[in-house]
């Protein structure tokens, strides 16, 4: 008599039972998960201690009236009395007048010429890539670099700035300082971060550009639209969330600068450009103020980050496009 | 069973994403503008709450549906 045996699934390939899998993943040791964790925990770990944790102790540290220089004494807890403070203090309020003057000339500074470098960037011509190459070494310098040089180009005798000016001017070089005058010194740090960020806002510009279909183009030709309407009914309106995008992200970053404005002038002459970060850095490590300076900084943080929640929500939109 | 249905689509319609972020937005926007203004200290005085507002709420509003 023939007897059919059943099949064994267990030794069919691909086929296994919860408990031999069990077994397997004991064979192994650990399982794919927890490999996975803990690649991914030295870098959380990370995180949490550079990033987390500072943000937690200056959340903590504001609602004290901790300063270092009397660290002896106990802490003390004073609720929102550091927020209510910074928030009634003129001295912090017109520090971030001149911050948001700084933002805003050289933001729109910057979008203009790096719109207009994008422009020029978008035609082929000869040189091209070596052009770009140029235009586009000032983004890649360290600010703290491009400070201490433009300190040492903008000296009034030494340096060659002011010899370039009195060449078109006629102003004897070492009658003026760029970085030391009440008029001139706001203009001077807008002028740095414009020759270091425009070609950023060139980039993005460019993206923009270059997503334009060229069949618009050629039906705007046939059309016998003049190159200046082309300009404002094709280009510009395309090309706007990209500028869009470059603005916020370039107000966001100038509203917290820092290292350039502290080597060029470091806030002055008096306070001219005493921009709201060299006011929190002068509270913290020149007053000692660590309670009311954390409370500064939580408000740029939420400032910053509340600005940071537009800019993705714009990023996002234009990923859409 | 009909009731819930009619709270459901209450609640999704009232919930949407897109204006609340709109109105999230616009807080941290006015917040901004109160905060580096040059004409009211009262005005300053209250842009960190607003602010603050705004950012809590686009935090929150952001994992409404669509």
């Amino acid at each position: 008599m023939t007897t059919i045996s059943q099949p064994d699934h267990a030794t069919m390939p691909g086929v296994s039972t919860p408990a031999k899998s069990r077994d397997a993943r004991r064979v192994r040791g650990l399982s794919d998960r927890t490999i996975a964790w803990l690649f991914v925990a030295p870098t959380i770990a990370l995180l949490l201690a550079i990033n987390i944790f500072p943000l937690i102790w200056m959340i903590r540290l504001s609602f004290t009236s901790l300063n270092l220089s009397m660290s002896y004494l106990p802490l003390r807890f004073v609720g929102l009395d550091n927020f209510r403070d910074i928030l009634n203090d003129e001295d912090v309020w017109f520090r971030l007048q001149t911050t948001a003057q700084f933002v805003i000339s050289s933001v729109a500074l910057q979008v203009v010429v790096g719109f207009g470098l994008a422009l020029l960037i978008n035609r082929q011509f000869r040189g091209h890539s070596f052009w770009t190459t140029i235009i586009l070494l000032p983004m890649m310098l360290s600010p703290a670099v491009v400070g201490n040089f433009w300190t040492l180009l903008l000296q009034p005798q030494i340096g060659p700035f002011n010899y370039l000016i009195s060449l078109f001017t006629g102003v004897p070089p070492s009658s003026f300082s760029m970085t030391g005058q009440v008029s001139l010194a706001p203009w001077t740090i807008v002028l740095v971060d414009t020759w270091m960020w425009a070609p950023y806002v060139m980039l993005i510009c460019l993206a923009g550009l270059r997503s334009i279909p060229d069949y618009i183009y050629e039906a705007a030709e046939v059309d016998r639209a003049s190159a200046w309407r082309q300009f404002w009914s094709i280009t510009l309106p395309m090309t706007v969330p990209f500028l869009m995008l470059a603005v916020l992200f370039r107000a966001i970053e100038n509203f917290k600068m820092f290292d350039m404005v502290n080597l060029l002038t470091s806030g002055g002459p008096g306070s001219t450009t005493e921009l709201v970060s060299i006011s929190l850095k002068r509270a913290a490590f020149e007053k000692w103020r660590t309670g009311y300076s954390s409370a500064l900084a939580i408000i740029l943080f939420v400032t910053v980050f509340g600005a940071a929640n537009i800019y993705v929500k714009t990023l996002n939109k234009v990923k859409q496009r | 069973m009909s009731g819930s249905v009619i709270a459901k689509s209450g609640v999704a319609r009232w919930f949407r994403r897109g204006p609340w972020e709109a109105v999230a937005m616009s807080l941290i926007g006015g917040g901004i503008i109160m905060l580096v203004q040059p004409l009211s200290i009262d005005l300053y005085s209250y842009s960190f709450v607003t602010i603050l507002a705004g950012t809590v709420g686009f935090v929150i509003v952001s994992h409404f549906p669509e």
